[in-house]
């Protein structure tokens, strides 16, 4: 292909892939408004718009109550009168909420959506992705979510406000302290696939996925969750402490497009946790039929979604100095010991010294 | 690789927001400024074939090092310039002289070697891969990269000793 191809291919597919993530996005905010609800003994949104199911005694059963909230919320947030507060920073006040959406949007370029579906995949790669083929993809998506924090750091100082500054240099603080424990944790699916392309790394899944190295995955989703500064780390927008924290400057669409950063960057660090420990696109079936990898990305973003909500259901807020104390004391010394003795060990099975060196081991303590 | 189009619009935008960093009254302004530069020279990294330096250049010098910088700024509210701006006029002497025997070194380099230094680049065209660059880091450097290692610890700990509280009463 030559590069003219390249750019029109993935501007297309692209465009298909960030609709799709943000019509996502809008049933995001539903599904976790309804099972929140229905964790907390409540019905949730279930107004607007239903599914009549008729029933045997005449009166119709309303199937998916609140299907068509996300369009109410939408058209609600689009028609609100646009504030912008006196005595703010102009400039950076309506930088911030883009800032915050494009690095949402643009880790989704690199998230390998299935295998090598016949027609929709060009030759030399061997999956389907808006830019296979990136050798530095896990990289990027790191450089992606570490500049994902200035939306909310210069909404915090734009605002003119105390509530929203203390909430930008809370993010600030948290997002430098946990990107570390997250970057060590995603070394553990490169040592063992040895490659950075996310699509390589999911098709080195096909033996075991990598879930089964335990503390990485663990570390991953932790510092996912401190990233996205949702429940128990969403200490920037405590809501008794900070009232609405960032945000509380923000009205109308501007603070729509804060929700919508946080939805879709959920939505696609959940599809990245998936890709580097849950096998991504792959699961039963998908060697012969390739479309399928889809339909099995998507469960596993859904169960990474219910995943975060349960946990905000369950846990409750941790307070400042045990966040710092326990990203740098606990979280980032275990990750490290955690890359090390992956390391070690690697490097003795390739050398072929693992199996001898265990046999020892169960001569000497398993008697 | 990348065309000079491109090359000139992105060197546009890198000398622009430095410019802007050195200029604005606002130590916000500045900071973002800055990270406008980091971003574009990590574009022309990677128009340069090199994509890994540009990814690691957006993570820790945007990524990492400016939030730090916002995160001090914000914390001690010293965004504003106070009056004590640089104006002086043998200031901007000593400044604007330094800064035009440091442009003439440059143009004397270009100047001097024939081609102006475009056609080695062209020549050592090397894989950019991540697995080669770290192939090439820890044989033919791992000297300098240990060595590296080395000053990042001690600096490390230097800060450690600088910022540890003394226990009240004792001298640690």
């Amino acid at each position: 292909m030559t590069p003219g191809q390249i750019a029109l291919r993935a501007l297309i597919v692209g465009f298909i892939v960030v609709l799709l993530f943000i019509t996502g996005f809008a049933y995001t905010t539903l599904l976790e408004r309804k099972v929140l609800a229905r964790l907390q003994h409540r019905v949730g949104p279930n107004r607007a718009g239903y599914i009549p199911i008729p029933t045997r005694g005449g009166k119709e059963r309303k199937f998916l109550a609140g299907i068509m909230q996300p369009a109410a919320d939408a058209v609600k947030l689009f028609f609100k009168e646009d504030i912008t507060p006196g005595r703010v920073d102009w400039y950076i006040y309506n930088l911030a909420p883009m800032l915050a959406v494009i690095p949402a949007i643009l880790i989704t370029a690199v998230i390998p959506l299935a295998g090598k579906v016949p027609g929709l995949v060009p030759d030399p790669y061997n999956y389907f992705a808006v830019a296979p083929g990136l050798n530095v993809a896990v990289l990027f998506v790191l450089a992606i979510t570490s500049i994902g924090v200035y939306g909310v750091v210069l909404a915090g100082w734009a605002s003119n406000s105390k509530y929203a500054i203390l909430g930008g240099i809370r993010a600030s603080a948290q997002m430098i302290s946990y990107e570390l424990a997250m970057g060590l944790s995603v070394l553990i699916p490169i040592m063992l696939s040895g490659s950075m392309d996310l699509g390589e790394i999911v098709e080195a899944q096909k033996g075991f996925w990598y879930v089964l190295q335990v503390p990485a995955a663990f570390i991953f989703s932790i510092a996912v969750l401190a990233e996205l500064q949702r429940a128990p780390f969403d200490l920037l927008e405590a809501e008794q402490e900070l009232s609405a924290g960032f945000n509380v400057e923000y009205g109308g669409m501007r603070f729509g497009m804060f929700f919508m950063a946080e939805y879709m960057k959920m939505a696609s660090l959940s599809a990245i946790a998936a890709t580097l420990f849950f096998g991504g696109y792959l699961g039963p079936f998908v060697d012969q039929v390739p479309a399928l990898g889809f339909l099995y990305l998507t469960i596993k973003i859904i169960v990474g979604l219910l995943l975060m909500i349960w946990i905000r259901a369950t846990f409750p807020r941790l307070r400042y100095d045990q966040l710092m104390n326990f990203g740098w004391k606990v979280l980032l010394p275990v990750s490290v010991m955690n890359f090390v003795i992956m390391a070690i060990v690697l490097v003795l099975q390739e050398e072929g010294a693992l199996q001898p060196l265990v046999n020892t081991m169960v001569g000497l303590f398993g008697g | 690789m990348g065309s000079p189009i491109l090359f000139f619009i992105l060197a546009f935008i890198a000398v622009l927001s430095a410019l802007g960093m050195l200029l604005s009254r606002n130590a916000i302004y500045s900071a973002l400024f800055l990270v406008l530069n980091f971003v574009t020279i990590a574009i022309l990294y990677l128009v340069l074939n090199a994509p890994f330096i540009a990814m690691v250049q957006i993570t820790v010098y945007a990524g990492a090092i400016m939030v730090l910088f916002l995160f001090v700024i914000m914390l001690l509210g010293a965004e504003r310039l106070g009056g004590v701006a640089s104006s002086r006029d043998w200031e901007w002497a000593t400044a604007g002289i330094l800064g035009g025997v440091l442009l003439l070194v440059f143009m004397l380099e270009l100047v001097l070697k024939p081609g102006g230094g475009t056609t080695e680049l062209a020549a050592t065209f090397i894989d950019t891969s991540p697995a080669a660059l770290g192939m090439r880091l820890f044989e033919a450097y791992v000297f300098p990269f240990e060595l590296t290692g080395v000053l990042l610890l001690a600096a490390m700990i230097g800060v450690v000793v600088l910022g540890r509280t003394k226990k009240r009463g004792k001298d640690v």
